[in-house]
């Protein structure tokens, strides 16, 4: 079959590799409908995200359609119209029980490396490291899915493939934001980044209740589309100081609930990341969090870093009392809930997907996706161009 | 998947592996039957079963026998695919895999 893959920093290219089989009893194979292009490959692609291989297949967020299942699938048939979670989690360990998927003990096939960077591991995930698994990912015709009895939803009739695509992994981190902030009526909050995962966590704020939603960039079209699409305010970090006009605009006080969705800056020239252990990366839009957050409040990180980071304001999370929490998100929780909540219009993400190619024309697309322009915030791919 | 093997200073020599499974010592070593991919492991490894505590199920705690082997020993074992350590570690965790999910992932 014909997949999107990682051939080292900054080169993708589309190749032939061999068709996935069913490994696991658990597993299903899907045919890919949509996958989507997400900030996590920015971080993979550029080679600042370590444990990646050459010919590593991309992709982590998509729809798709059932077409072998494993002996031990219960809840899945041949012809079903699935949407799976980016996390590889197994559902009955410890940590699935406690609601914290993305933790589980038993979806990574690389513990070793996992454990060196993080002293203990995480789930996998899809079209990601090594460090997580290196399962194979969507940016192809079919993929191989374990644990598909807790990782695979079935996708309601009535929601179209370009609305439930975002439920795999973007609108769950969005929700996870919200949730981890435990953003409450009357709260300000607020967002840095606006890409899909920042769109959607203000989108989160705004359904759990929030009085104001401000949306922090430096990209002018993604600033436009929030306050079109989900009505909060924004800031232009390169135009303003967020933090002075953020102090202003809470009467003083700082925003009860900072959320970062930018992750790891692009790399410095010169300079090429992908160390877990040595070499610590920028904290950017963490730091401004922590400094225009209220005292007691709560700076929730759901942009991806690698290992370390310098320069991380720890004086002013001790002397403000704040609560900093991060994670990546737990879908195998919240994907019933989002599925619904797009059932019933409340959440309806489709507007980000600014871009569709062929799969055939993936590296034209992450250019684009990379240099964020003709509005591109998200871009789909499907495997025949339709 | 926690498997945790570091000496408290961090120097090279783990011999104490434990993992913690989700189900009942009961299920986990039925009338003190180990895990059939702990048994194999053989002599030279001391398997313990406990309960773990707050209701989370069985901690297995293997301890190597075995005299620490210096690097070049550890190296040639590695080479001939006899690390020992490695073998304890991956033992527990398939133990663990299939008690919590009934079977190892690839
Ligand atoms: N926790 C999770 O489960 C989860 C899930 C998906 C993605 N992510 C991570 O979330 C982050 C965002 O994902 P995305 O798909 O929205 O990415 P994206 O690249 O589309 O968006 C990132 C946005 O951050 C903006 N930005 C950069 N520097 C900034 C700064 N200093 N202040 C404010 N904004 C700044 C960029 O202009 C861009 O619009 C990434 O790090 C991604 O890896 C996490
Ligand atoms: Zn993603
Ligand atoms: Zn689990």
């Amino acid at each position: 079959m014909k997949a999107l893959c990682w051939q080292g920093p900054d080169r993708v290219a589309v190749e032939r590799v061999p068709d996935p089989r069913i490994v696991n009893a658990q597993d299903v194979i899907v045919r890919v409908r949509q996958s989507m292009t997400c900030g996590s490959d920015l971080h993979l692609i550029s080679g600042r995200f370590p444990d990646m291989q050459p010919g590593d297949v991309l992709g982590h967020e998509f729809v798709g359609e059932v077409v072998e299942v494993g002996s031990e699938v219960r809840r899945h048939a041949v012809g079903d119209r699935v949407v799976v979670c980016s996390v590889v989690a197994c559902g009955r360990c410890w940590y699935c029980r406690q609601g914290l998927p993305s933790c589980c003990d038993n979806g990574n096939t690389n513990p070793e490396i996992a454990e060196l960077a993080w002293s203990a591991v995480p789930a996998g995930c899809f079209g990601h490291s090594h460090a997580l698994g290196g399962f194979a990912g969507s940016h192809a015709e079919y993929v191989r899915v374990p644990y598909a009895d807790h990782g695979a939803f079935r996708v309601p009739d009535e929601l179209s493939d370009d609305r439930a695509v975002f439920a795999s992994d973007a609108a769950p981190a969005g929700w996870l934001g919200a949730e981890l902030g435990d953003v409450r009526p009357g709260d300000v909050v607020a967002i840095w980044g606006c890409g899909a995962v920042g769109q959607l966590a203000a989108r989160a704020a705004v359904l759990r209740g929030a009085d104001r939603v401000i949306c922090v960039d430096l990209v002018e079209d993604r600033l436009a589309l929030a306050e079109r699409e989900i009505g909060v305010e924004t800031l232009h970090c390169a135009r303003v100081d967020a933090g002075a006009e953020l102090r202003e605009r809470t009467g003083g006080r700082g925003a009860d609930v900072c959320v970062e969705a930018v992750g790891m800056a692009p790399p410095r020239a010169g300079t090429r990341g992908g160390r877990l252990r040595h070499g610590a990366d920028e904290p950017g839009g963490v730091r401004e969090a922590v400094h225009a957050c209220r005292k007691g409040g709560t700076v929730v990180v759901l942009g991806v870093f690698a290992g370390y980071v310098d320069g991380f304001p720890l004086g002013a999370v001790l002397h403000k009392g704040l609560t900093v929490r991060g994670a990546r998100q737990h879908g195998q929780r919240h994907i019933p809930e989002v599925l619904d909540r797009m059932r019933r219009d409340e959440l309806r993400p489709e507007y980000l997907a600014t871009h569709r190619f062929s799969l055939d024309d993936g590296p034209r697309g992450y250019d684009l996706f990379r240099d964020r322009t003709e509005g591109c915030v998200r871009v789909v791919f499907t495997p025949d161009g339709r | 998947m926690d498997v945790s093997g570091r000496t408290a200073d961090g120097r090279a020599g783990p011999r104490t592996y434990a993992v913690t499974i989700d189900r009942p010592p009961a299920e986990v070593a039925p009338d003190g039957k180990l895990p059939e991919p702990v048994a194999r492991l053989g002599p030279g490894v001391a398997v313990t079963v406990r309960p773990a505590p707050g209701g989370r199920g069985t901690e297995l705690v293997a301890v190597l026998c075995e005299d620490e082997p210096g690097p070049l020993a550890r190296l040639s074992a590695r080479l001939v695919g006899e690390d020992r350590r490695a073998a304890v570690r991956i033992a527990l965790r398939q133990a663990k895999q299939v008690a919590e999910t009934g079977e190892v992932l690839r």
